[in-house]
């Protein structure tokens, strides 16, 4: 029973959710059935300032791109770390502090070396 | 069991009834937001901005909305049709589910749950699939390298929002949106995070690429971005998306840091008027910042947007978790 009374808070989001995602179906297709629909070949195509697009767009691209969201993943699981940590400090009281600041240590060891090996520069 | 379908019955038609009000809310919030925008633009350059449609240019949102829903939906043929067409729907949808944890007044929520602010962390860090998925359905060159741009962005800026929020939340000890605007903070406890107030309003501006983090749209250089192939009402739902996450990020800003829908200073007799009525000032206060500093601040350049974010907010944001987290353990002030 309690699970169920905990659950039944999400339930309004779960109605939101499908609520939303009706208002924007529908805002969509609304326009599509209503709009005049007059499609040619060169408007049509790939907007390329001017001239003919040629190849594909999904092409290779910088390298940083990806390394920032590797970044991105240390550093968001470290947050994820971070948030039970900081609702229960009272709890865990000074033993709880030196473990985080360890754990800190190290990740701030491994940005330091990001750092100075340049992962972070955009020239 | 005819009382539990009738309790039923009115549990259903009140939360319709307020998802209902919520949509329409947001929704007149984000036309007026527009036409704020360009009122004070103008005001800022001088100039008087929408004037022609209804007076002093009132109806301008609503013209806006029936221009656009009537024009042509364009979807090039070398274009990944569904997800093409998803990508907005996505965007936009996710603005608006945000809304359902967000406290106006006293009890006045959708959805009371205890990790509220996990939720919206987690909600607003799904919109860079919305981007990604424009950008790569489009197969245009400009489109995908401001999608590209856009993501890590937001991701970079992401980050730091993340430190910043466990900052307030070891003041606040909960994850419930209410408990942490009911926290009591000390004036000391507010000095302590003024300096992440700061940070989180830059943050939010690169958060929803606003100016002067815009560079996803970056007119001058990639003629819009990951919106540059979407037309009419595909193109619409990116507008009104990016302007409701401009008021839900305003929203949670009041919630950190503002205090809600609590009266400004503690001020009893202000307590008088309705909390929602202060919720909504202080959002407007800070989306009057976002409008301030699109009017004011030239464009940065990406390289100083990535450092900004990495070798300034990230150190700065993590040296401040751990400040925060050692001055309440030395006070023994942890909730």
């Amino acid at each position: 029973m309690a699970a169920a009374d905990f659950l039944i808070n999400y339930l309004p989001i779960l109605l939101f959710m499908g609520i939303a995602c009706a208002v924007s179906g529908a805002a969509v297709i609304g326009s599509l059935l209503v709009a005049k629909q007059n499609p040619d070949p060169e408007k049509l195509s790939a907007y390329e300032c001017g001239f003919e697009p040629f190849g594909d767009a999904r092409s290779k691209f910088d390298v940083r791109f990806y390394l920032v969201t590797l970044l991105f993943i240390i550093f968001d699981l470290e947050i994820a770390f971070l948030f039970p940590w900081a609702i229960s400090l009272g709890d865990i009281g000074l033993f709880g502090f030196f473990s985080m600041m360890i754990f800190l240590a190290v990740l701030t060891v491994g940005f330091i070396y990001e750092w100075k090996k340049g992962a972070l520069e955009w020239e | 069991m005819m009382d539990l379908w009738q309790s039923y019955g009115i549990w259903t038609a009140w939360t319709f009834l307020y998802i209902g009000l919520i949509v329409g809310g947001v929704l007149i919030s984000v036309a007026y937001l527009t036409y704020a925008e360009r009122k004070v633009m103008g005001a800022m350059q001088r100039r008087q901005g929408p004037m022609t449609v209804g007076p002093f240019g009132l109806l301008q949102p609503i013209a806006d909305g029936l221009k656009l829903f009537s024009k042509e939906t364009i979807i090039p043929t070398q274009s990944s049709r569904v997800v093409f067409l998803l990508a907005p729907m996505l965007l936009f949808a996710l603005s608006l589910v945000a809304w359902a944890v967000i406290p106006f007044d006293k009890g006045w929520v959708l959805a009371n749950i205890n990790v509220g602010i996990l939720y919206l962390f987690a909600v607003s860090s799904m919109g860079v699939y919305g981007v990604i998925m424009a950008g790569w359905a489009s197969n245009s060159r400009y489109a995908f390298l401001g999608a590209l741009r856009s993501a890590s962005q937001m991701v970079s800026y992401e980050v730091s929002m993340g430190l910043i929020i466990v900052c307030v939340l070891l003041c606040a000890g909960s994850l419930n949106l209410q408990e942490i605007v009911l926290a009591p903070r000390p004036l000391w406890m507010q000095a302590l995070l003024f300096p992440m107030f700061v940070v989180f309003l830059i943050s939010i501006l690169a958060e929803t690429n606003r100016a002067p983090f815009d560079l996803p749209e970056g007119e001058s250089e990639i003629t819009g971005g990951f919106m540059v192939e979407y037309s009419a009402m595909a193109f619409a739902l990116f507008f009104l998306g990016e302007y409701a996450n401009m008021i839900l990020m305003s929203a949670i800003t009041t919630i950190l840091f503002l205090g809600g829908w609590l009266p400004p200073f503690g001020i009893l007799a202000l307590a008088a008027v309705p909390g929602i009525v202060w919720f909504g000032l202080k959002t407007a206060l800070i989306l009057f910042v976002f409008l301030w500093a699109r009017a004011t601040l030239p464009r940065f350049r990406y390289d100083q947007l990535m450092r900004l974010g990495w070798k300034v907010f990230l150190p700065f944001t993590l040296l401040w978790v751990i400040v925060v987290s050692g001055t309440l353990l030395a006070l023994g002030a942890l909730p």
